[in-house]
């Protein structure tokens, strides 16, 4: 799915437009621990977080997440936003809460792509 | 970007009723199935239009159809498009034995388009969807910009294939001139990082910027994913928990990638009981951060092939992980 329709779907506005956002998403992980995102994501996916510091620019670059969206209409802060830019990350902001936005995407289609909890 | 100048398949021609093939393809070839991810439609489609106005006469069309070997045209009036006439539109005209007749009245007004930013696969599906055997392409502004047949995917595709093929080649050749051309008993390219305890608005750079030293070095991206994990909770926990920060340290070494990290304290008491998933000391400001869920060194462990971990409380924590590059996926070609 293109990011382009994800931020519609999400009601979401880029607040960083500078960056490349014809990109296309495969999958969605929903989360605010990082130690999750880095734990169980698959490359090429969105995330969806209520974080914004610039760790969760940091994890989202370390586990080849392409996009984040903030939920609750939060804003990112300044240095997040900035790592953001250097690193070709866009950064989204979307009123919806978290269940909401997680829902909207996976109903049009987006799988999840948290892998379940290893079994070791 | 380049007009199609063979000419066309038979399934190319008899668009409508042709099968598609490459979906198929795509799904079994997994390289292929991400280049139609990555590869755009303004990428591969042609932009040498021919177009059609709604008053010219179907011979007309047909002599455009011959001449330039398409199989559909659309049609435009004051810059905008307004139906497509393809060759089952002819037929069927040629059927009531009538070629004089104005486009307009056996065009069709409800034209399947598609966004020149959207990637290939999408363009595949509505093709698979549609039955259609071209689409026109259309800009932002819905203006027509460009014609994509499967002909033009398959084409794009292999392109793609080949430029990978050749940017594969040079990667190779640079990692291979590391590794392969500075001839010692054992080449280990190593690089350091003084990591500084509390720095959280730095946190991740040392990591970042070892990702993208593996990948310069043309590491398998499978292999750099894990290292810059493993890494990135290393480098997390030497800003959260050390008295006085730390060395983060990356060997690199044909066969095998080594981290490493030392400190001068606090140590742990008990590493047992640290790398229980789930157990932390982390304060409430970190765990504010997202981080301090106690899965930080089960994390590592999960992306490593041997982890050691030794520590004396008082004295500092070491700790080593390594990752065994397999041989074909390797920075450089042999053992050193």
């Amino acid at each position: 799915m293109n990011l382009k329709e994800i931020i519609e779907i999400v009601d979401g506005t880029l607040l960083n437009p500078q960056v490349d956002t014809n990109i296309e998403i495969r999958g969605g992980i929903g989360a605010d621990l990082m130690s999750d995102v880095l734990a169980a994501s698959q490359p090429d996916a969105i995330l969806m977080t209520g974080l914004t510091n610039p760790q969760v620019v940091r994890t989202a670059q370390m586990a080849d997440i392409r996009a984040i969206v903030f939920v609750r209409g939060k804003q990112p802060q300044e240095q997040t936003l900035a790592i953001a830019t250097q690193e070709n990350i866009p950064l989204i902001t979307s009123p919806c809460g978290m269940f909401e936005g997680c829902g909207r995407l996976h109903e049009t289609g987006l799988p999840s792509f948290e892998s379940n909890v290893p079994s070791d | 970007m380049c007009p199609p100048t063979k000419p066309q398949t038979e399934q190319e021609i008899y668009g409508r009723r042709g099968r598609t093939i490459t979906d198929r393809d795509a799904h079994d070839i997994s390289r292929v199935e991400e280049l139609s991810y990555d590869l755009k439609v303004h990428e591969v489609m042609s932009t040498e239009l021919r177009t059609a106005s709604p008053d010219m006469p179907l011979s007309e069309v047909l002599e455009i159809m011959r001449i330039h070997r398409i199989s559909g045209v659309p049609v435009v009036e004051n810059d905008e498009m307004v139906g497509i006439v393809s060759l089952e539109d002819v037929v069927h005209a040629l059927y009531k034995g009538n070629l004089d007749v104005p486009v307009s009245a056996c065009m069709t007004r409800e034209v399947v388009t598609i966004a020149n930013y959207e990637s290939v696969v999408k363009a595949i599906e509505t093709f698979s969807l549609t039955r259609l055997g071209r689409l026109p392409v259309v800009d932002e502004n819905n203006k027509l910009v460009g014609m994509i047949t499967k002909g033009d995917i398959t084409r794009g595709i292999l392109i793609a294939l080949q430029k990978d093929y050749q940017d594969e080649e040079v990667r190779r050749y640079r990692a291979s001139h590391l590794f392969e051309d500075i001839i010692s008993d054992r080449t280990t390219l190593v690089l350091r990082y003084n990591i500084k305890a509390r720095d959280f608005n730095h946190g991740g750079n040392a990591s970042s910027n070892i990702k993208r030293a593996l990948m310069r070095l043309g590491a398998d991206p499978q292999i750099t994913r894990r290292c810059g994990i493993a890494v990135y909770e290393a480098e997390m926990n030497l800003i959260i928990h050390t008295n006085n920060g730390g060395i983060l340290k990356l060997e690199v070494e044909p066969h095998r990638i080594t981290m490493s990290t030392v400190d001068d304290g606090p140590g742990i008491p008990d590493i047992t009981q640290a790398l229980q998933p789930g157990y932390s000391t982390a304060t409430e400001q970190v765990r504010e951060m997202g981080f301090g869920a106690g899965m930080g060194l089960v994390n590592m462990k999960r992306c490593v092939d041997t982890m050691e971990l030794e520590s004396t409380v008082g004295k500092g924590t070491k700790l080593v992980m390594r990752i065994l590059v397999p041989n074909e996926t390797l920075t450089g070609h042999s053992h050193g």
